[in-house]
């Protein structure tokens, strides 16, 4: 206390005292505050890390694509382009709705076929299929793509995103699982 | 009893003293002014949004299976609902609107110069929280906007190089827009960013107390380091009134004005939404954002592809650092408006910018009208007098889908030009190739279109134009004459 009373005489600030301390022998009071500090940085590394990771987890998180049904192969007529909707694999119980994905299905022929996401790739509108002039459009500005999944105009830096998919019996399967962006496409 | 009362509390709170460094504390008499009630009527916007989001709270259920449910439930059936989301909506729309007149305030005032360096900081973070707000919100009404909103935002987010698959997992907390996302969304809008909002007003406000309101500044008086505090406590010394009860009339005025307006707003226009159901399946909707972010949704369409990455990542980042530094490149000098004729334009320019590409946004002619093909109707003076393989042209322009670009009397789509007079631009043969190569904007349909077709096209595109005009001719053959044919009855209706 008399530390105090002689640095208020001198006219210093209570502050300035800290520049003082390493002069001073290590007094019970600066020893506690220290001990408490210190204390309270472990604490906060303690709730901090886990806290980080807790909110980070899903910068990390890797997306879980699998390999999903769309369906006999019947439901796609050969020569035309169709809409189908998959289950995303990875929904949870409360996800309603938004687990439902859907995407464009284009058989070339008996064997061959295409899978589009449905998200354009300017910035994720859904794309609409137009049967007589064989083109996707988008309704946010105005993408275009060819039957192919190649890019006819607008602003998308390229062609539409196209899923890996394969024949497994009698079914049509793609490898799904993530929202297709630039980033990270299918 | 009530003195008793009264004089208990003073001595346990020290009112007289709290009030005396705060709401009375005394400020420039020229800040008596009606510029200086934006910032008040800001505060009074938040203060309704946390009231009536609260409220909203009781019944929002913020789940991806419920949350559309529960918003029509409270549109439809919860007393009052509906009124309590009209307000809330208009509220936020006021509160970015005063807010950024406030903004505008401050920076032709200068009130953003020394020693009010912090206070302009926080203002900017505030602002940009509150955009943050309107974009969480827009989330929180979850409908087919705010579905394929989310995706538009994962999708920029997915531009970002290294990071951007990592950083859309991180916004849309997985890989895919689902029930997590709305959690954290709802989380975003209702804790964390009004926890920020408040923390960081508290700071705004300590600051206006400590370094004091701007006054109104006199042309030619500059801001000098050495002596602008020494002279602003002076004229505060001198001139000063108290901000109650002197100066707090016109904010009360105002308050008052703003509120009487977002409630009939809220009770003619009614609350926003919710549009459809957020079921990813149902793709006949057009999405679009709320109005402020239109600005944004137009200048995406309206870009250059190869500058829009550069736009949207780096351009925003140099926009808010000049804005959030000014006062550090600026931060002494003319205060005045009227003597900074810079400042004036930069302010009429981002007006100019933000409200023609709002104006843009609202009818966005660079989208396709995705039914016109099949609902736009065929003026009749187009049709009339035509040839079989005219007419043939006339159904081709509806069934492959040509109207959904272009527009004939008006209708169908912008994206394309009109067709009406197309004859007078493009000979037959100009016809031919942008139509089967395409170019520009449009598509190349020479895959989907037979040569039958394409001539019936081109024969129906070539009686387009008004019988006073000939039609295009190519120069490369200056012998050619026009064509005899005139097919009068083309003459559009007295346009």
């Amino acid at each position: 206390m008399s530390d105090n009373n002689q640095n208020s005489d001198c006219g210093c600030k209570k502050l300035n005292l800290a520049k003082d301390a390493p002069a001073q022998p290590l007094s019970r009071r600066n020893l506690l505050l220290k001990v408490g500090a210190g204390l309270n940085g472990i604490a906060a590394v303690l709730v901090g890390v886990p806290l980080l990771g807790y909110v980070l987890s899903t910068f990390t998180r890797k997306s879980a694509n699998s390999w999903i049904s769309l369906g006999p192969l019947d439901g796609f007529p050969e020569g035309e382009t169709r809409m189908a909707v998959y289950r995303n694999p990875v929904s949870k119980p409360w996800d309603g709705d938004t687990a439902e994905v859907p995407c464009w299905v284009r058989r070339i022929d008996s064997e061959k076929f295409q899978v589009f996401a449905i998200n354009c790739t300017h910035l994720g509108c859904p794309v609409r299929w137009f049967q007589e002039s064989r083109l996707f459009m988008c309704p946010c500005h105005g993408g275009a793509f060819y039957e192919d999944g190649s890019h006819a105009s607008g602003p998308p830096p390229r062609g539409l995103f196209e899923y890996q998919h394969k024949v497994d019996g009698s079914e049509l399967k793609v490898l799904g699982g993530h929202l297709p962006t630039l980033a990270e496409p299918l | 009893m009530l003195r008793s009362i009264a004089l208990w509390l003073e001595d346990r709170l020290h009112l007289t003293k709290l009030f005396e460094s705060t709401a009375g504390h005394k400020v420039p008499l020229s800040t008596n002014s009606w510029f200086y009630v934006f910032g008040s009527g800001t505060l009074l916007c938040f203060i309704l949004q946390i009231v009536t989001g609260t409220l909203l709270a009781f019944v929002y259920v913020p789940s991806t299976s419920q949350a559309w449910t529960s918003l029509q439930y409270l549109n439809n059936e919860q007393f009052l609902g509906w009124f309590l989301r009209a307000v809330h909506n208009w509220g936020s729309i006021f509160m970015v609107a005063i807010m950024s007149l406030h903004l505008v305030q401050t920076f032709l005032f200068g009130a953003y110069k020394y020693p009010r360096e912090l206070t302009w900081v926080s203002g900017c973070v505030l602002f940009l929280c509150t955009l943050g707000m309107a974009f969480t919100g827009q989330v929180l009404r979850f409908d087919q906007d705010a579905y394929w909103g989310l995706g538009i935002g994962a999708s920029i987010m997915g531009r970002v190089p290294l990071i951007g698959a990592q950083l859309v997992h991180l916004m849309l907390a997985g890989s895919t827009i689902a029930g997590e996302t709305l959690s954290r969304f709802f989380s975003l809008h209702v804790f964390v960013v009004p926890g920020l909002i408040i923390a960081l007003l508290s700071l705004h406000l300590r600051l206006v107390l400590t370094k004091g309101i701007n006054e109104y500044p006199k042309p030619g008086s500059a801001v000098r380091k050495e002596s602008y505090e020494n002279e602003y406590e002076e004229m505060v010394h001198k001139t000063g009134v108290p901000f109650v009860p002197n100066v707090i009339g016109k904010d009360l005025i105002f308050s008052g004005c703003l509120i009487i307006a977002i409630v009939t707003c809220a009770l003619v226009f009614g609350p926003a939404g919710p549009s459809g159901p957020p079921n990813p399946t149902l793709i006949h909707t057009a999405p679009k954002p709320d109005f402020y972010f239109l600005p944004v949704y137009a200048i995406l369409a309206l870009l250059p592809a190869y500058m829009e990455t550069f736009l949207l990542l780096v351009a925003p980042v140099i926009g808010l650092a000049i804005l959030i530094l000014l006062p550090f490149y600026s931060g002494t000098g003319e205060k005045s408006f009227r003597q900074r004729p810079f400042a004036v334009v930069v302010v009429l320019m981002a007006f100019l910018t933000v409200g023609l590409l709002a104006y843009l946004g609202t009818y966005a002619p660079w989208s396709p009208h995705m039914e016109a093909w099949s609902s736009a109707v065929t003026p009749v003076d187009y049709v009339k007098g035509r040839s079989a393989l005219e007419l043939h042209g006339a159904i081709l322009i509806q069934s492959k889908q040509c109207r959904n670009c272009h527009s004939l009397g008006g209708e169908g789509g912008q994206r394309g030009p009109a067709l009406d007079t197309v004859a007078t631009r493009l000979t037959p043969d100009q016809m031919i190739r942008q139509i089967i190569q395409g170019s520009g904007n449009m598509p190349a349909y020479g895959k989907n279109l037979r040569p039958a077709e394409v001539t019936a096209l081109v024969a129906f595109m070539q009686t387009l134009r008004p019988s006073y005009q000939p039609g295009a001719r190519d120069s490369t053959q200056p012998g050619q004459s026009v064509p005899a044919k005139d097919t009068g009855s083309a003459t559009r209706a007295s346009r």
